[in-house]
């Protein structure tokens, strides 16, 4: 740190500027080299088809990486959020299918079949969240038990199945209906419709229709949006960052750190319950593991988006971000046809690189700030 | 030594026979301390001769085993931290207790943040206004800080010592303890932190000031109480004190040559 009073403003050059603007949206240029990349390269890569089925594969990750993004500029980690994911999906398919089973309407049994997920969901939040915030236990040891509980428990529910069988077809196919449908649909050559897949048209235009505005994309959006907003504008969001910068400070300015550790851990909990439902409506079926591979790229898709994993720094939008450069990386290289192993070294890659640039992007800001 | 120290209004702040035991080790015995408004108060003594503990009895941190701490005309003594500096005492550490990941108008406002409501029902953080009163506060103290969205971590050392003390103002504190202030500085920084103690004794706010730099103390200190073995081993105005008197008192020699 400098020690002398900088107080006249600094003058930068073009040089610093532009040096400034790529390290700090570095994540969004990757993403469209990317894409320009995939899309020039692969054939098949540049369809309407295509870029909503990488979006609809991003929103597990993304919505796992929101809750992730309060954990991490806390300083924690959330490793339980993955099978709360699994958790979340089994319970609404279990509850859904047994109350269909029962008799009851589809509509009304979906309601409660996602409400009662969701209130599971947060149970590991809550208990990580006390285990962290009041009996001061590290975050990745409460939530790497939390894991272990959660995993066991989403099988019980199961009995040990893979995933959560017999669902009515009726209800699958309300399900499908909602997981797999657009708000609108793009017919090449014809224009949008709205709500439905269009029927009654030849076949080759049919291929060409592709969904423009998924419902789970809707969804994930929405929760984007809404949790974008409390950390950036409100006060809750203020003091998650002012916990995650200087937990003492946080203390002393009043600020109840320890409810709002809590809280943090149920938030993480709760975007994954989301996500475990959302897979229920898109996959037709519950499954422990609905969440397994994606609990790493949430939290890759976080540090990729710019969140310091030492806490105190991060956006919900960078995560997203994130979540799409995962989502862009593995789809490309399906469709370049590189084999699948590839995706782990490339993603693992752009992790260490993402890192490294965020790092010579605060160095940047210090010196800008003290020359 | 002369009692001319001794005023004959109040004093803002009273420790009277503060006592504090850790164990077998007697680290306040029967303390009795005064600060008057307007007055810049140095606490000097070795380590361990009891300094920091009394402050902490003063703020809250510690609860002392006997006597009592009175802060304008009312007894503090058994108050959580919390209540004490709601009712005006402010204690900088060394540490400065702030967010660097943020800017200065949110660790003025840390904790207390001014909201504004949008559509009616939803609140959020008013950071502008935050970053306003933050600037008022610092023009008052003579700082200049290039960029007040700057986040903290980009400030200089006394820049953010500045913020610390800001905070501390614009939440009209009373009495303000800084341990330390010019530890971690370079000497510009230095100077700077001394005329910030200045400006707020100038508007009638009392400092205690804990500090090993001899120099910084005379400078701006009007007083100086010298702490030994956990008593107050002598009170000296700055016009009858000078170093050596300072060490003397503060080794335990001085009783000596008087």
């Amino acid at each position: 740190m400098a020690t002398r009073t900088a107080t006249a403003p600094q003058p930068t050059s073009a040089r610093d500027s532009l040096l400034d603007f790529l390290t700090k949206s570095w994540a969004y240029l990757f993403l469209l080299a990317m894409v320009i990349f995939f899309s020039a390269t692969g054939t098949g890569f540049f369809t309407v088809n295509n870029f909503s089925n990488i979006l609809v594969t991003s929103t597990l990750v993304a919505l796992m990486a929101i809750g992730q993004t309060y954990v991490v500029i806390t300083s924690g980690i959330d490793l339980s959020i993955g099978w709360t994911v699994g958790l979340a999906s089994v319970v609404s398919a279990r509850t859904m299918r047994d109350l269909v089973n029962s008799g009851m309407d589809i509509a009304p049994a979906m309601i409660i079949g996602i409400i009662a997920a969701l209130l599971v969901a947060l149970i590991p939040g809550i208990i990580n969240g006390l285990l962290i915030g009041r009996v001061r236990i590290p975050p990745f040891i409460a939530t790497l038990g939390m894991f272990g509980i959660v995993r066991g428990a989403a099988f019980l529910l199961t009995d040990g199945q893979q995933v959560v069988g017999q669902l009515p077809d009726t209800l699958r196919e309300v399900l499908r209906a909602i997981g797999s449908g657009s708000l609108v649909y793009f017919i090449p050559g014809q224009g949008i419709a709205w709500f439905a897949r269009p029927e009654g048209l030849p076949p080759e235009v049919i291929r060409g229709v592709a969904p423009l505005l998924p419902y789970p994309v809707i969804i994930t959006a929405v929760v984007v949006v809404i949790f974008a907003f409390i950390l950036g504008r409100m006060q809750f969001g203020r003091h998650t960052y002012a916990i995650g910068g200087n937990e003492d400070a946080a203390i002393r300015a009043g600020i109840n750190v320890k409810n709002h550790i809590v809280w943090i851990y149920v938030l993480s909990a709760f975007t994954a319950g989301i996500a475990g439902v959302l897979y229920l409506f898109r996959f037709t079926s519950g499954a422990p593991q609905a969440g397994e591979a994606a609990l790493l790229q949430s939290v890759a898709a976080v540090v990729i988006g710019g969140t310091n994993l030492f806490g105190g720094e991060g956006k919900i939008s960078g995560a997203v971000i994130g979540a799409l450069i995962i989502g862009v990386l593995q789809t490309g290289l399906v469709i370049l046809n590189v084999d699948a192993v590839w995706q782990f070294i490339v993603v693992g890659i752009v992790i260490i690189v993402a890192v490294l640039v965020n790092q010579a992007q605060a160095a940047l800001e210090r010196l800008k700030a003290n020359v | 030594m002369s009692e001319q120290w001794k005023k004959t209004e109040n004093p803002i702040l009273e420790a009277r026979g503060v006592s504090k035991f850790f164990g077998g080790l007697t680290a306040l015995d029967a303390v009795d301390f005064q600060i008057w408004r307007g007055e810049v108060v140095a606490l000097l003594g070795d380590n361990g001769a009891g300094k920091s503990t009394l402050i902490k009895c003063i703020s809250g941190v510690y609860k002392p085993e006997q006597g009592e701490v009175i802060f304008s005309g009312r007894t503090i003594t058994h108050q959580p931290p919390a209540a004490i500096r709601d009712q005006g005492i402010e204690t900088i550490y060394q540490d400065l207790a702030l967010a660097e990941n943020l800017d200065v108008g949110a660790n003025v406002f840390l904790g207390k943040e001014k909201k504004s409501r949008i559509l009616g029902f939803i609140e959020v953080t008013d950071d502008d206004y935050m970053r306003k009163e933050a600037a008022k506060v610092l023009e008052r103290l003579d700082i200049h800080i290039p960029s007040l969205k700057q986040k903290l971590v980009n400030l200089s050392g006394g820049q953010r010592q500045a913020v610390a003390i800001a905070r501390a103002m614009y939440w009209n504190a009373q009495l303000v303890i800084m341990d330390e202030p010019t530890a971690a500085l370079g000497v510009p920084e230095q100077r700077k932190v001394l005329s910030l103690i200045r400006s707020l004794k100038e508007q009638g706010i009392p400092v205690i000031l804990i500090s090993h730099t001899m120099q910084d103390v005379m400078a701006v200190a009007d007083r100086m109480v010298i702490m030994r073995r956990g008593k107050v081993a002598a009170n000296l105005m700055r016009a009858e004190a000078n170093e050596e008197l300072i060490v003397k008192h503060m080794v335990g020699t001085a009783e000596a040559t008087f």
